[in-house]
């Protein structure tokens, strides 16, 4: 078998730092690569400069034999390369068929051939196994359907290599399960891939062989027969990981500070209560679309409820409002790190600050004490290991997934809470700062607060919480409060296979 | 089921607040007063809306990409003040006359889209300049001077074609144009993909630098035509033509369902927003409504389109939202 894309000794320094050193790498035709790292190991770096979008300081590239000099996307899109980001780039405004043609558009004296790119576009999405027309506006398809559109595009420009960048992220089960389908029939069709996620299960599925990067440098390289998750993860962090989970170093009082009962919402929850007590991890768990991060959202104050009562360490909230949970002691950590928990561009300062102003503006014109703010602030940046330069500068978009993650907690801490609900906090992170993001949850907990801890990883309930509840169907299915706790039965409780509790 | 049937007509007519609104202020004026639904009041209403129309259609483009035009009000003014020298100067006849203003107006839309586009400022400030800069010009050309039109100018504006006045055949003309482009040409939809994610155009392989300069170029040129136009109707020209017009133009765009942020528009729109702004004021008229209550009923009309605008968004986004139980 021939390499399609050979990457030789390629080294990319930004401002003097190494982002890759000496990197080599040959992806064989018709395969598909894991690329595996932690957050700032590297990957986006090689992925973009095949890509096109950096260039490398030295080393060269060949793409099916022939030499790879990309100096813009565009051409590393004629080379026959094609992205599936995170982030799609797509324009919600248009219709499927008029996405896939934006930049070269069949014409018929003059105007737009409509009938021919609706024509191929109907086949594209037919190759797929995607039902809808080719008329329809991108703003109504789902997150998945919209993935399958840009891996349509990547057919529709004859891409012969594609590379997904955490293309899961945002997909349900079902959606990910059609996602892989369709890889693995490109495969079948003589595409080559290079796949990159945190998800090693899926990467296992997956690769026909891996590529692991640690600090700008390739630290492991093979056919999957040579690796299992625990190397993986070896490979990844330079250390053995012994531990996955923090040990616990507090225990639940009987004190409960979060009180719900009889929640409901047409349509989303029914009839839920559930209690929170102080120093206890109560973890909800449910598959997606089970109303976990809605019954949070309702919980907090963001969507209302027909019926329920909810009240915070004694103290009922009526005329439920956001900044009435934040008064009352609540901090909410979403689920949506980048369009609702952060300001990207601003100051990483700022963004901890952002609660709590109110605490921080002397009266009587409510002019801030800026520098008992960034005292405040530094301090808690320091206490969270934020690994950050001036954080009054840098902004928050620079820092990795995981260190974001501590910035949006650090913001709810400098208004004191008793109450955290950390919805998916540990999504995209990486192996690493997953577990410093376990150990802040412990030690918030030890302090006496109450965390509800909401995720669609079993495994990271299982070795965090106290009492996990099952949601299904926007009904709390079942409570599980007994350590060990036996995944088998949880997850039959989501997928309510088991007997009617 | 009742609950879920409201919220569909609920969505339905925030869906379709401005045509409905349309026609409610169409049918209120004409059961106080009769005449003002008879096709000669009609016409005329159309006739008026016209000059504002023909501008806002070009300001649509600019409005596609979450930019903005300030300067049309002052284009209006310039361009067919250059027309009338060139008229007075070298004896250029209606036709070219009309040609030259349409192409000062394209190197007005030109110098727009240099420093928006080339020198990446912002497109508010760049047309808030270059709106005192254009009507400047204007000034000294004219030391603020009225400036009188050949008889032959007047003729041509009261001109009719197949018995339409020659106004609404432009406006019908441009707006079918402009209709076409962003439609059904590559330009016209590369329009939406920038206003809709400039990045992502930019990374798909559109010269987003050339889409953007051109709805500049257009944006002023249609506001050159509509001055040229609405100068034939008058036959004079004096300092304050135009003035605080690019309001009414902007209002137009937007009440028809423009976004202010880009992407979602299109030329019917603009056709619907300013005839709609021209159907108020000539109902207040006809009904005898206190003049000097007018400038309050039509910042209201535009407050409620812009207010049902932002209904409808939060509505339809709520109908979006998933529904997990299917029993209740």
């Amino acid at each position: 078998m021939a390499a399609l894309l050979e990457i030789e000794r390629i080294d990319k320094t930004f401002f003097g730092a190494h982002a890759l050193t000496d990197v080599s790498l040959d992806v064989e035709e018709g395969t598909i690569v894991g690329l595996i790292g932690e957050n700032g190991a590297g990957k986006s770096t090689l992925v973009n400069i095949v890509g096109g979008v950096v260039t490398p300081s030295r080393g060269t590239m060949r793409i099916g034999g022939q030499p790879h000099v990309p100096r813009s996307a565009a051409d590393a899109t004629r080379a026959g390369i094609a992205f599936i980001h995170q982030e799609l780039n797509l324009f919600t405004n248009l219709t499927v068929a008029e996405n896939i043609f934006i930049d070269d558009f069949p014409r018929r004296g003059g105007l737009i051939d409509r009938g021919a790119i609706r024509r191929r576009t109907a086949e594209l999405l037919d190759a797929l196994d995607l039902e809808a027309s080719p008329d329809t506006l991108i703003d109504e398809l789902s997150p998945g359907e919209r993935q399958l559109v840009e891996i349509a595009k990547a057919l529709h420009r004859d891409a012969r290599l594609i590379i997904f960048d955490e293309p899961t992220t945002s997909l349900t089960t079902r959606e990910t399960e059609k996602l892989f389908a369709t890889i693995e029939r490109l495969r079948g069709q003589g595409k080559t891939m290079i796949y990159i996620s945190h998800i090693l299960a899926d990467v296992m599925n997956l690769a026909d062989a891996i590529a692991v990067l640690r600090d700008g440098k390739v630290v492991g390289h093979g056919p999957i027969a040579e690796f299992d998750i625990p190397k993986m993860i070896r490979l990844m962090i330079g250390r053995e990981l012994k531990q996955l989970f923090p040990d616990r170093t507090g225990t639940p009082t009987d004190a409960v500070v979060l009180e719900a009962s009889g929640i409901s919402q047409p349509g989303i929850v029914k009839d839920v209560s559930l209690e929170l007590r102080r120093g206890e991890i109560l973890g909800l768990f449910g598959l997606m679309g089970s109303g976990r991060s809605e019954l949070a959202r309702i919980l907090f104050g963001l969507d209302e409820r027909a019926e329920g009562e909810i009240a915070v360490n004694g103290q009922p909230l009526t005329r439920h409002t956001p900044s009435g949970s934040i008064r009352n002691g609540m901090a909410f950590v979403t689920e949506n790190r980048r369009e609702e928990g952060l300001m990207m561009e601003a100051a990483i300062a700022d963004n901890i600050a952002l609660v709590s102003l109110n605490d921080y503006a002397r009266t009587p014109l409510r002019i801030l004490d800026q520098d008992r703010l960034i005292g405040a602030a530094t301090a808690i940046a320091g206490d969270l290991k934020i690994k950050a330069g001036d954080i009054r500068r840098q902004a928050s978009k620079s820092l990795s997934g995981g260190n974001q993650q501590k910035v949006v907690v650090g913001k709810w801490l400098l208004s004191e809470p008793t109450v955290f609900i950390l919805d998916e906090p540990t999504r995209g992170v990486d192996v690493g700062s997953k577990y410093e993001i376990y150990a802040i949850a412990d030690q918030l907990a030890a302090a006496g607060n109450g965390i509800l801890f909401i995720s669609s990883e079993l495994g990271e309930l299982m070795g965090m919480c106290d009492r996990i509840l099952v949601m299904s169907q926007g009904e709390i299915r079942r409570g599980f409060a007994d350590r060990p706790f036996v995944e088998e039965d949880i997850l039959r409780s989501a997928f309510r296979e088991d007997a009617e509790a | 089921m009742t609950g879920r049937a409201r919220e569909r007509v609920v969505a339905f007519l925030l869906r379709n607040a401005t045509p409905i609104m349309f026609i409610a202020v169409f049918v209120f004026f004409g059961l106080q007063e009769p005449a003002f639904v008879q096709p000669d009041s009609i016409a005329n209403i159309i006739k008026q809306a016209s000059f504002i129309g023909i501008a806002a259609v070009g300001i649509t483009f600019v409005l596609l990409t979450a930019g903005i035009d300030l300067s049309v009000g002052s284009v209006m003014y310039l361009a067919p003040l250059i027309a009338g020298f060139a008229m007075r100067e070298y004896g250029l006849g209606v036709g070219p006359a009309l040609v030259v203003a349409v192409l000062s107006g394209a190197v007005m839309g030109t110098i727009n889209a240099f420093f928006v586009v080339r020198l990446r400022i912002i497109p508010f400030i760049v047309t808030l300049s270059t709106l005192f800069f254009f009507r400047g010009a204007g000034t000294f050309l004219t030391s603020s001077r009225q400036l009188d039109f050949p008889r032959e100018v007047l003729d041509f504006g009261l001109a009719e074609i197949a018995g339409i006045p020659l106004p609404i055949v432009i406006f019908a003309a441009v707006a079918l144009a402009a209709h076409v482009v962003l439609t059904r040409t590559t330009f016209g939809r590369q329009v939406y993909a920038v206003g809709n994610d400039i990045e992502a155009a930019r990374k798909a392989g559109i010269n987003t630098q050339w889409v953007m300069t051109r709805v500049y170029i257009i944006s002023s040129s249609c506001a050159a035509l509509a001055g040229f136009v609405l100068i034939a109707q008058i036959g004079r020209l004096d300092q304050s033509f135009g003035e605080g017009r690019e309001f009414d133009v902007i209002a137009a765009a937007v009440l028809g369902g423009t976004s202010l942020f880009g992407g979602i528009g299109s030329a019917l729109s603009a056709i619907i927003g300013a005839t709609l702004i021209q159907t108020v004021k000539a109902g207040l008229v006809f009904t005898g409504v206190n003049l000097y209550l007018q400038p309050i009923m039509q910042g209201l009309i535009i407050f409620l389109a812009v207010f049902f605008d932002s209904l409808r968004e939060s509505n339809l986004r709520k109908l979006k939202r998933r529904f997990i139980r299917s029993d209740d």
